[in-house]
């Protein structure tokens, strides 16, 4: 199996896990609406296997949209979603559950349930029905939640965690799906500066291909690889950090005056000028 | 193993311990049932011997233990004709009943709770019980007959039930896999079904009729017999079978309908499928005992606390503590006033209410 790395990326050579491939995701002439309100309008994306896209865009330019419709949690009334070239409303929900894995924000819940049996959750896609969690599954939860910065707190109460560490917890979840196909909304919400730049570290460095919403435009240009950039329910930029984030375009879309340089490494640096001048 | 998993998520360079607030105490909910569970069964098996022996003829343990023994078929000295018929006729269906219906409305409860996110959830949350009372009344005060004879009580609070049930998913619509409009439909049905009762009653008013239909409206386990608990225990052994198997998806629902759907699966199709169950289990066990409330809304609060809200384990330990509870409810209630007799949904409510505010002030959970 060859690891479709990208420039950049495995520095440290690490093996690419056998029964896990990153997927190539398409989607084209994507429409959706809500009550009679088009909120998404001919979108399209490309993420290419083991890529890192970001989504970006104002609140309510569709990115939260996109991305249930991405990992077919709702039908777009119009284009389709091609997971390895296969529609993904044609693949049934569990097969689907090992293939694509969501964070989504989150959604407030006393559960009395542990972190650990909160992270088991992740594995019910590969158990049968009936069967108890095994001890393989108990271990990769285990070792999922110590490489989330997170052992030790096995047993804790979900209700006990901060909202970091939930969040933290929820990615572990995501993360024993073992997906070729991950999907973030919003993942840096609740984390301190120091966890939001190992997150996206991880995800850049991610064997499967990754969509991400964020918010922090220096934090996308960056870790990802490709962004693509939402208006109005429509796409106005898609491409390498370079040519999506633009003085022009970063003041057409979010009506902020910036500074862009290009950095050492090709990246774009954005530097917000105050609104007083 | 999944080598994406391995590659840290923390970078090395950062302080050891910084990620972790403090050493974090060791709740081990999940393990506490290991050992509670089958510690909860014992003291369900001897409740069940217990509360057989007591009542307004006192009968030693071993001599309700022989007569069990002698009626399953070992080769035992049998009991005088009246104890064994104290033990066999009637107390031991009525203890037995009890478990049932106690089991049941604790695992109904614990479903409808986790399946609307609603901790006021109960198993009468879906209009069974009004529907079962009207179903009651109707065929007590107005004597509804199908052919030769009349209608039982029973047959009529089942029919009642279902027909309240069916309502619900007929005033729900296609989208009745939502919690809301199906909590909201409930209740709509069930005042419904509550006017029509009143109406029925104050329609023709025979106070005799009035005060046994009060009495078993409040619940009361008096009506117990073999039947009664060969039917419930039907009814709820393959209701608790198929809430079980739905365990993982009920644990998957608390974080939200896309989250349980990413995790493969099907919230609509799993949430019709569960009210169903949850409709029919409380529907019979109503119609075999009358609508005794507070268990299923207190056990299951009760027990998350002791064995956390993973429904793997919640749902036997729920099964498992309802009924231990019933049958002591149930057995306080007959002997307290005796020969007096407590309807047991009183005692439930004046045990329940409590155990409810401990419950409450001990929980951990956030605002």
């Amino acid at each position: 199996m060859i690891a479709p790395d990208t420039a950049g990326r495995g520095v440290g050579g690490d093996p690419v896990p056998a029964g896990a491939l990153p997927a190539r995701l398409d989607a084209d002439g994507i429409g959706w609406g809500v009550a009679g309100v088009r909120i998404l309008a001919g979108v399209a994306l490309t993420a290419e296997p083991g890529a890192t896209v970001g989504l970006l865009g104002p609140n309510g330019s569709g990115k939260s949209s996109l991305l249930r419709l991405l990992a077919g949690l709702a039908r777009p009334e119009s284009g389709r979603v091609l997971l390895d070239d296969v529609a993904v409303d044609a693949i049934p929900r569990r097969a689907l559950a090992r293939r694509i894995a969501v964070v989504t924000q989150q959604v407030a819940t006393d559960v009395e349930m542990s972190a650990l049996e909160v992270v088991l959750l992740g594995r019910t896609p590969y158990r049968p029905r009936l069967a108890g969690v095994g001890a393989a599954d108990l271990e990769l939860a285990r070792r999922a939640l110590a490489e989330a910065g997170l052992a030790g707190f096995e047993q804790r109460r979900w209700s006990s965690l901060s909202g970091g560490e939930r969040q933290r917890v929820d990615l572990a979840r995501a993360l024993v799906q073992e997906p070729d196909l991950l999907l973030l909304d919003e993942p840096t919400n609740h984390l301190d500066i120091r966890h939001q730049l190992d997150l996206l570290r991880f995800l850049a460095e991610s064997a499967s291909t990754v969509v991400v919403t964020l918010h922090d435009l220096n934090l996308a240009a960056q870790y990802c690889d490709r962004l693509v950039l939402l208006y109005g329910g429509r796409v106005v930029a898609a491409g390498t950090p370079v040519e999506v984030l633009t003085t022009s375009r970063i003041e057409q879309v979010y009506q902020v005056r910036t500074d862009v340089d290009i950095a050492a490494d090709g990246r774009p640096r954005i530097w917000y000028r105050s609104h007083a001048t | 193993m999944n080598p994406r998993v391995a590659r840290s998520l923390v970078s090395a360079s950062g302080p050891p311990g910084s990620t972790r607030r403090d050493s974090p105490p060791a709740t081990g909910i999940s393990r506490n049932g290991r050992y509670v569970l089958p510690l909860a069964l014992l003291l369900l098996l001897v409740t069940i011997a217990a509360a057989v022996s007591v009542g307004s003829a006192d009968l030693p343990v071993d001599s309700v233990l022989r007569a069990v023994a002698d009626h399953v078929g070992f080769p035992v000295q049998p009991l005088p004709a009246l104890p064994d018929s104290i033990v066999w006729d009637l107390r031991l269906p009525r203890v037995l009943l009890a478990a049932l219906v106690g089991a049941g409305l604790a695992v109904c409860g614990a479903v409808l709770q986790a399946l609307t996110r609603n901790p006021l959830a109960d198993p009468f949350l879906l209009g069974v019980s009004s529907g079962a009372s009207t179903g009651a009344v109707a065929v007590l005060v107005l004597g509804i007959r199908i052919g030769a004879g009349p209608v039982d009580l029973t047959t009529g609070a089942f029919v009642g039930s279902m027909a309240a049930f069916g309502a619900v998913l007929l005033l729900a619509g296609r989208r009745a896999g939502e919690p809301t409009r199906i909590v909201l439909a409930g209740v709509a049905v069930s005042q419904l079904f509550s006017a029509v009762t009143s109406l029925i009653v104050i329609s023709d008013a025979h106070t005799q009729d009035t005060r046994s239909v009060t009495f078993w409206l409040l619940g009361s386990l008096t009506a117990a017999s073999w039947p009664s608990v060969t039917l419930s225990a039907v009814v709820v052994g393959v209701g608790l079978l198929v809430c079980w198997a739905s365990a993982s998806a009920l644990d998957a629902f608390a974080f939200g309908t896309d989250t349980a759907r990413s995790l493969g699966f099907s919230p609509g199709r799993t949430r019709v499928l569960l009210f169903t169950v949850t409709a029919l289990m409380a529907a019979a066990l109503v119609a075999a005992s009358g609508a005794i409330g507070f268990v299923g809304l207190t056990v299951p609060h009760a027990v998350r606390f002791l064995f956390g809200s993973g429904h793997r384990m919640l749902l036997p330990a729920c099964a498992v503590i309802g009924a231990t509870f019933l049958i002591w409810a149930d057995t306080v209630a007959r002997t307290v006033f005796s020969p007096q007799e407590l309807p047991v949904g009183v005692l439930t409510a004046l045990l329940g209410v409590p155990v409810f505010a401990l419950v409450m002030r001990r929980r951990t959970g956030t605002p």
